[in-house]
């Protein structure tokens, strides 16, 4: 096979990477290259450099270090038996891209994964070496993400959480009978071990810097991880109590969703079915609600339907709203901040505003219309000094007044 | 009066100094006046200086502060005005920044926020290049030897505030960021300023570039398309900096793939009813009759109703779209009134309700050749709505002031059966207000002794959520046609 440039390695590797979902750069310690030799800084917040017509953020290189793998996940492009064409980066090679595009301030940092190639331990010290390569030889301050792989060295893991702001573990699949069929070589036990002695770690770290403000960094943005929507039967229902113990045992920053397409072995022609994105995208809203709003995952789980999807037309929190008629309409002068938090169309910041307003006067429906985006969508469900919605909260119809207007052109869709 | 001397564009301290004296002396927002650079003492002839703070100082919420540092750097001249009549509202009442939905507060944070907005997408999308070295030394030396060098064009004064970012990120490197205002530089050491600069002094590439742009192109993910979201959050004035941006067109066009031919073709067709429409619309291929008086009669309406100002909407639409077809046909339709691509076209019933009424009138059995289509209204009536025009429904002065044009054209035309397509129509021809399921399937009299029936527009076809619902009320639609239809040949 002849040599392949960097440029077509990186078409290759940055195209079989793609699958992952997660690009997020935000979360970690603040730290700056100002007094050292290096570049680098994060800030708290990540930023997004570019955005491609997909509509995703580009804030990482996101790479494979090589597509080539021993394994044979069904669902995964890069398996042993697909014919996909091969490239492999040495750890210099990638080092080098990333300060050069860093440099010219095109991305926050790098984000790196792999196939497994010869071993998982061989595997993991090749990731583990562009890390080390980057924070000590060039001294890179910015954001590093490493995918690990569960069933390597426990030792060497730990390295990568020294060096990385996150490190993930994808559990890849909802179920363990799922896992089973389509991922035979890999092991959800081992795979829940390998997130129980990460988050062990961090929890260490954590209570050691607290005692000495020079105790080694442990991957200070967290772990996340990722499964893999539509692949076997999971329905929403289980797949939100999946992600919700995932939250509660192993500490999560995130449970990424990445909603299955059939892959096939060139992803360079569009896959034969588009992949559903609307349930893709209300199970992200439903990870909001259980993050953010306080909604338990039971509850999320009562707005599914009886085969235990998501409504995918209206979000959870309106379709929560809907079936829970009786704890509305909230008063916006007097409910707590929970109550608040519920009514569809409020977000937290909103709320918040509202909180900090109504101490200085009681506020008017025009007051919440100008702290919220639609007010066309809260109305039912508040009443405010002057506006209380006397038959909308009764009304059967009320879910069919707030579901977005069908854009419906032809007569019959071809 | 009052003036203030600020000494730049984001001179908080200045602006801090000036209001907290200002605040103390209990000089009210409307006798200050606020100014920028090096103006002469003449221009403020018999304005005072603003007062020294010597009062006991006074203090304010940090949150105003934060506020007020942001504010500071929008292109907004009020921006200092706005601030003081906030501080001295705090002055009085220290809650008051708590009111968010105070409108002072509001506009004072929505400015914070266009600013840290404008901050973010800086340092989102500046693009560094690398320049030779300006005394020839070597570049791509160990690292910290190259520089860089970036060109930006903010919306507002944001290169100081940003400034700190580029330093904690890019301290081991040599960099300049050229702006049209200011420009900054950086040595590894000190950050110096110089004036602005223009566009042709910053470098116009780098062969990282291309690396860049393959990355971009593999990582974007041809299945799911979301050109919108990409705009939303990476708007068109940010592109001629970004080297990527080059790649957006042929991506979104290759991802379209399959799709491509379809919007191509429907493409062509709004174009060339465009062209049709703006060349004169009279010569359009209408299916006139040659000869006879009825034909220079209604060439005369024509040219009359071309330059109609009988009610006001001749002010905002293209132009007048008049009805067309045989003048001895034997059905009228009067539909409501042209759309977006019929305003274009000059013609009507050529958009997508047209075409689905020429769908329907094929599988009715009725031959459109043979018959006159006209509106009850001859302009098109809309909502600007960024940058389409929605559709927006006749009012009864409007439909009167046209009434007079569909009078002259069935007094040519005096077709056997005329037929109201919906209520707007039903509306004119009847002068009153009609209830379509009341009236529909039936032959009704019309004021002046006519025949005519009434049926739903074909719009409404289009408008129904529910597909089930759809097909039924599209086969009662074609039901109803096929009816007219024989109504007419037995009347003929």
């Amino acid at each position: 096979m002849a040599q392949l440039g960097t440029r077509e390695k990186l078409a290759i590797l940055a195209d079989a990477a793609k699958y992952d979902a997660s690009c997020a750069s935000s979360g970690t310690s603040k730290r700056n290259s100002i007094g050292g030799k290096g570049i680098g800084s994060t800030e708290g917040m990540g930023i997004c450099h570019a955005y491609a017509p997909d509509g995703r953020c580009i804030s990482l290189l996101k790479i494979l270090l090589t597509n080539s793998c021993i394994f044979d996940c069904h669902y995964c492009i890069n398996r042993k038996s697909s014919n996909v064409r091969r490239a492999r980066f040495t750890a210099e090679e990638v080092v080098q891209l990333t300060l050069a595009f860093y440099k010219r301030n095109y991305i926050e940092g790098l984000f790196l994964s792999s196939g497994i190639i010869r071993s998982p331990d061989y595997t993991m010290e090749q990731i583990v070496r562009v890390a080390r390569s980057l924070r000590e030889e060039h001294d890179f301050h910015g954001y590093i993400h490493l995918k690990t792989i569960p069933d390597a060295d426990p030792e060497l893991v730990h390295q990568a959480g020294l060096h990385a702001d996150r490190v993930s573990i994808n559990v890849e699949l909802p179920t363990v009978a799922g896992l089973t069929r389509l991922a035979p070589e890999k092991d959800a036990g081992r795979i829940e071990g390998a997130m129980k002695d990460m988050k062990a770690a961090i929890v260490d770290t954590r209570d050691a810097k607290r005692r000495f403000r020079s105790a080694p960094n442990f991957a200070p943005a967290g772990q996340s991880t990722q499964m893999i929507v539509g692949a076997d039967g999971a329905d929403d229902r289980a797949i939100i109590g999946r992600a919700s113990g995932l939250y509660d045992r192993f500490r999560l920053r995130r449970v990424y969703y990445s909603a299955f397409s059939p892959i096939p072995d060139a992803s360079a022609v569009l896959p034969l079915k588009r992949p559903p994105l609307m349930r893709e995208h209300r199970l992200y809203q439903s990870d909001w609600l259980m993050r953010f709003y306080g909604f338990e995952p039971g509850e999320v789980g009562q707005v599914t339907d009886a085969a235990g999807m998501l409504p995918l037309d209206i979000d959870p929190k309106l379709a929560w709203a809907l079936k829970f008629r009786e704890r509305f309409p909230v008063d916006v002068n007097r409910a707590d901040r929970e109550a608040l938090l519920r009514v569809p169309g409020l977000g937290v910041k909103a709320v918040d505003k509202i909180v900090a307003s109504r101490r200085l006067r009681s506020l008017r429906l025009d007051d919440v219309a100008r702290l919220t985006v639609s007010i066309a969508k809260v109305r039912p469900f508040i009443t405010t000094a002057d506006w209380r919605p006397t038959l909308l909260t009764d009304r059967a119809d009320l879910g069919a007044r707030l579901r977005p207007a069908s854009q419906q052109l032809e007569l019959f869709a071809a | 009066m009052h003036a203030v001397l600020l000494a730049d564009e984001d001179d908080f301290e200045g602006w801090r100094d000036a209001a907290r004296g200002l605040a103390v002396a209990g000089v009210p927002p409307r006798e200050v006046t606020w100014q920028v650079g090096q103006g002469g003492g003449d221009l403020f002839g018999d304005e005072a200086p603003p007062p020294a703070a010597d009062g006991p100082a006074f203090a304010v919420p940090r949150a105003f502060l934060t506020l007020a540092q942001s504010v500071i750097c929008h292109s907004d001249p009020e921006r200092f005005a706005l601030l003081y009549t906030l501080l001295c509202r705090i002055r009085s009442n220290p809650q008051a920044m708590e009111d968010g939905a105070d409108p002072l507060v509001q506009r004072l944070e929505r400015m914070a926020k266009e600013v840290r907005r404008d901050m973010h997408k800086m340092h989102a999308f500046l693009r560094f290049r690398e320049v030779p070295e300006p005394d020839g030394g070597e570049t791509g030396g160990p690292d910290g030897a190259e520089r860089f060098v970036a060109w930006f064009e903010p919306d507002h004064h944001i290169v100081r505030a940003t400034a700190g970012f580029f330093v904690r990120r890019f301290a081991g490197m040599r960099w300049s960021i050229l702006t049209p205002e200011l420009s900054i530089h950086w040595d590894g050491e000190r950050l110096t300023e110089s004036p602005g600069a223009a566009r042709t002094d910053a470098p116009s590439g780098d062969p990282v570039e291309e690396t860049w742009k393959t990355y971009y192109s593999s990582i974007f993910n041809p299945a799911r398309l979301k050109v919108g979201a990409m705009l939303k959050e990476m708007p068109k004035k940010y592109w001629k900096n970004m080297p990527e941006t080059a790649l957006v067109a042929p991506l979104i066009a290759g991802a379209q793939g399959r799709e491509a031919a379809m919007v191509e073709a429907s493409k062509r067709k709004l174009s060339e009813a465009e062209v049709e429409g703006l060349a004169t619309a009279d010569k359009a291929e209408r299916r006139l009759q040659p000869g006879g008086n009825a034909l220079a009669a209604w060439e005369a309406i024509l040219a009359d109703a071309k330059a109609c100002t009988r009610c006001h909407l001749y002010k905002h639409a293209t132009q007048t779209v008049f009805g067309e077809g045989p003048l001895d046909a034997r059905i009228m339709f009067v539909g409501e009134q042209p759309g977006d691509q019929e305003d274009l076209a000059g013609r009507p019933f050529v958009g997508p309700a047209g075409q689905l009424f020429d769908r329907a009138l094929g599988e009715a059995g009725v031959d459109r050749a043979q018959t006159y289509v006209t509106n009850a209204v001859k302009h098109f009536k809309f909502e600007r709505r960024g940058k389409r025009r929605i559709h927006s429904k006749p009012e009864a002065p409007e439909i009167e002031a046209c009434r007079w044009w569909i009078e002259q054209e069935r007094t040519l035309i005096r077709p056997p059966v005329t037929v109201a397509l919906g209520a707007t129509a039903a509306r004119s021809l009847f002068g009153r207000v009609m209830t379509i399921s009341r009236v529909r399937g039936q032959a009704l009299e019309l004021p002046d002794g006519g025949e005519a029936w009434v049926t739903v527009h074909p719009s409404f076809l289009l408008r129904l959520p529910d597909p089930d619902k759809k097909r039924e009320e599209y086969a009662r639609f074609v039901e109803d046609l096929a009816r007219i239809g024989e109504r007419a040949k037995a009347l003929a």
